[in-house]
């Protein structure tokens, strides 16, 4: 091939890249940029200020015009910058082991140094903690609390190995009040029964939404992969139960059905579809992304984004806060394994995926262990290979990447043979 | 003193003990968490057995566990896949930690001992919902047991229990109280047996020979010691040799803040209430395990206030690997230590691997700059 062939085909595949593009990518950085903008002026406007976990019940906040700040959703911007590492260090050298939660160990050190990509988190008025995904975040809260000093509430959702018992229904049901209580006791005001029945129905309506959105990649070629998935999730995670975020995911799901009716596939040529397990490995996204597109292989849907839309069953949007409770305590994550093996395998052949990749996620605990189970599980159940990676969410230290090259190799590999 | 060979002998084959109890057609229950209802277990006639790991290699349990969880958490789910637990009747998880969490269902599918129950406690202890809360999970548990055993468990029988439990925890306090008071009078190898044998051995057998030393070691006048006052704190410290190589370094353990010491017996459960109650009037206010709430700096005033109540030279942190509530609170703790010029040293166990040839320089290091 002579230089202007060569310019010739490089030019049509930035085209071609360019008509694969998601258009509301742009809306959806402006939006999460004025939030971050709104958040940090949140004083100069008289605005209290929330941290929240990702799994916690942010629509009473919503309800009460306080700020929600997703120290999660920030840990996972340190990790895609890269600037993990050195956040992790540093809080190393505070004392915290290098085995704990990245997410956590970045969050502790940006707190004291300012650092990450828009230098640090605006400071919380109060803190509220829902440990339905993890007793990590307990442990991460209360240190933040003793930094801060300020209140934390504890939302204890005990976990439902096996289905969501009685005595679980009337302790959740009553930390939602006492957690009502907490919020007008910080903020001095009380709760609009009305506005917090109104940001209800926007909360259901965008986590409906949202599953919309995910459940287009049921058709092939798929309009979008897990890795759109793990960046258009932001907005459920921390605008739930805005107009907002309604009006965002709208759009975004126009877009959806139109790209699936014009043919439109975020990847060239999909002729392999697998399913993704745990949290992204936010440093290694782009890299991850080409090299199974390379192998014409798309992540189609996780475990992990849907799982902002995994409860829906359970709320009903005209008792809003009684149904909180469930609907906080069954998420994916405070479940079983086996019930979590069989949500896999639901979306195993709701998506007619090819092959399962699973991220061991040294960070998260809840999600890592009891996945060499559902891996068992689902070879027994569909035959179809399991990949199990191992890496770290945000701490890079624990990744190789010559290694998860050879791997992915082999695991295509094998999915090619049996298709 | 020979009155505690029977406690070397227990906790050196825990298997042959089951066995013992199995041939007294005793029936056995088996547990990883100090916040286990050893009291309802035992009313219900079933014997509570805290389960170690026997530390040995990690096979089986690799096809269930990445090799970043504790080893406390692999090595008896090693067991048990390997056999080694088939004395075993039935199994408790009272929820803990994330990992204990996991193992749990784990357990659940890859294990059969007949009765199974998880015991899912709150996390967070300091509030009148949260007890209501265990006082209905208890009284569940309870149900559980009562199925599984075919006829109710009486009053009588609970309030026996109790009783037994606390005179159990009555003898380990004072024993614990008399080694502080003259930390010569028992050696910490001998205690370390005293009190993890206390988690395993029949229990009514048990508080006869608890009795029995603390009569003994009453009795005994030994020479002051001049040795460092040292306070554990952390996990399970399940390392018999720590003992012995803090004394050879010229230390001696007066107190601990252990789930497998203090943690586990402080506290007696009231007697003059609903017996559910006040299960969950002890297991509320008992010295907290990191993975619980009841407070943000809770634990670090209680090492304090221990430190200072045992006139603590020093504080060594026996920390197992990949137990993050413990790795969450150590900063903090420490700190407070700082603060009131306490010196600490962190030590980072592992159940397999044990380098002792380190471990006693750092010990020797330690007690030189205290």
């Amino acid at each position: 091939m002579d230089t202007n062939q060569n310019k010739d085909t490089a030019k049509e595949k930035e085209k071609d890249k360019d008509q694969r593009k998601i258009k509301s990518a742009k809306k959806m950085r402006e939006i999460m940029t004025t939030y971050y903008l709104e958040a940090m002026t949140a004083r100069e406007n008289n605005k209290k200020i929330a941290w929240i976990t990702s799994g916690g019940p942010v629509e009473p906040l919503i309800a009460m015009d306080i700020i929600p700040i997703y120290p999660e959703n920030h840990a996972a911007m340190i990790g895609a910058s890269k600037m993990g590492e050195d956040l992790c260090v540093k809080a190393e050298e505070m004392g915290y082991s290098s085995d704990l939660c990245s997410y956590a160990r970045s969050d502790i050190s940006c707190a004291q140094v300012n650092g990450g990509p828009i230098g640090g988190l605006p400071r919380p008025d109060m803190l509220v903690c829902c440990n339905n995904i993890c007793g990590t975040v307990l442990k991460w809260y209360e240190v933040q609390a003793r930094y801060f000093n300020v209140p934390l509430f504890i939302l204890d959702t005990p976990v439902c190995h096996n289905g969501y018992s009685p005595e679980i229904a009337a302790y959740v049901r009553r930390q939602i009040d006492e957690y009502i209580v907490f919020l007008e006791t910080v903020t001095g005001e009380k709760l609009d029964h009305d506005k917090m029945t109104e940001v209800g129905h926007l909360a259901l309506q965008g986590q409906k939404l949202w599953q919309k959105i995910l459940k287009t990649t049921t058709h092939k070629p798929s309009p979008m992969s897990a890795f759109d998935a793990f960046f258009f999730l932001a907005l459920i995670v921390t605008l739930r139960g805005t107009k907002i975020a309604v009006n965002f995911y709208e759009e975004l799901a126009q877009e959806m059905e139109e790209r699936v009716q014009k043919g439109i596939s975020i990847i060239p040529h999909e002729r392999y579809r697998l399913l993704w397990d745990n949290l992204p490995v936010w440093y290694q996204l782009k890299w991850l992304s080409q090299k199974f597109s390379d192998h014409n292989a798309c992540l189609v849907a996780d475990t992990y984004t849907s799982a902002w839309c995994s409860a829906i069953q359970y709320i009903d949007e005209n008792k809003f806060l009684d149904s909180m409770a469930e609907a906080y305590t069954r998420i994916y994550l405070n479940i079983g394994v086996d019930e979590m093996a069989d949500q896999v395998l639901d979306m195993i052949h709701l998506y007619d995926v090819d092959g399962f990749v699973m991220h061991s996620n040294r960070s998260c605990k809840p999600y890592s262990f009891g996945q060499l189970d559902i891996m068992e599980i689902v070879r027994k159940k569909t035959g179809i290979p399991v990949l199990m990676l191992e890496a770290d969410m945000v701490d890079p230290r624990n990744f190789s990447l010559s290694q998860a090259d050879t791997r992915i190799d082999a695991f295509m590999e094998i999915i090619k043979q049996k298709k | 003193m020979k009155e505690i060979d029977p406690f070397h002998i227990a906790i050196k084959d825990p298997a042959a003990l089951a066995a013992g109890i199995r041939e007294k057609s005793g029936k056995i229950i088996g547990y990883m968490c100090s916040y286990a209802p050893e009291e309802l277990i035992h009313a219900a006639g079933f014997h509570p057995m805290r389960l170690f790991s026997s530390k040995s290699e990690i096979s089986l349990a690799e096809n269930h566990l990445q090799a970043y969880c504790c080893s406390l958490v692999r090595g008896v789910l090693e067991d048990s896949l390997a056999g080694r637990l088939d004395y075993l009747d039935g199994t408790v998880f009272p929820h803990t930690c994330d990992s204990i969490q996991r193992l749990s269902d784990i357990w659940r599918l890859n294990t059969n001992y007949g009765f199974f129950a998880d015991v899912v406690m709150p996390a967070k202890l300091n509030t009148a919902s949260a007890r209501a809360y265990m006082t209905d999970v208890l009284k569940k548990f309870k149900t559980d047991l009562e199925k599984a055993i075919g006829h109710p468990i009486t009053p009588a029988d609970l309030e026996a229990s109790i009783c037994l439990f606390n005179r159990i925890r009555k003898n380990l306090t004072r024993i614990y109280e008399l080694k502080s008071q003259s930390p010569g009078i028992i050696k910490g190898i001998d205690l370390f047996a005293i009190v993890k044998g206390a988690m395993i051995m029949d229990r009514k057998e048990l508080a006869q020979r608890l009795e029995t030393i603390v009569l003994l070691l009453e009795k005994k006048d030994p020479p002051p010691s001049s040795a460092k006052r040292i306070i554990l704190s952390g996990s399970i410290c399940d390392m018999v040799d720590i003992y012995s190589l803090i004394e050879v370094s010229g230390g001696t353990v007066v107190a601990d803040d252990l789930c497998t010491g203090n943690r586990w017996f402080e506290g007696l459960i009231p007697v003059d209430i609903d017996p559910l109650e006040a299960l969950t009037a002890r297991y509320a206010d008992r010295a907290i395990c990191p993975a619980k709430h009841s407070g943000n700096t809770v634990r670090g005033e209680a090492l304090l206030a221990l430190a200072k109540t045992h006139r603590a030279d020093g504080v060594i942190f026996a920390l197992l690997k990949f137990c993050d509530p413990h790795a969450f609170d150590y900063p903090y703790m420490k700190e407070f230590l700082d603060k009131a010029a306490i010196k600490s040293l962190h030590l980072e166990l592992d159940d397999q691997q044990q380098g002792q040839g380190q471990l006693s320089t750092r010990l020797e290091t330690f007690m030189h700059m205290i």
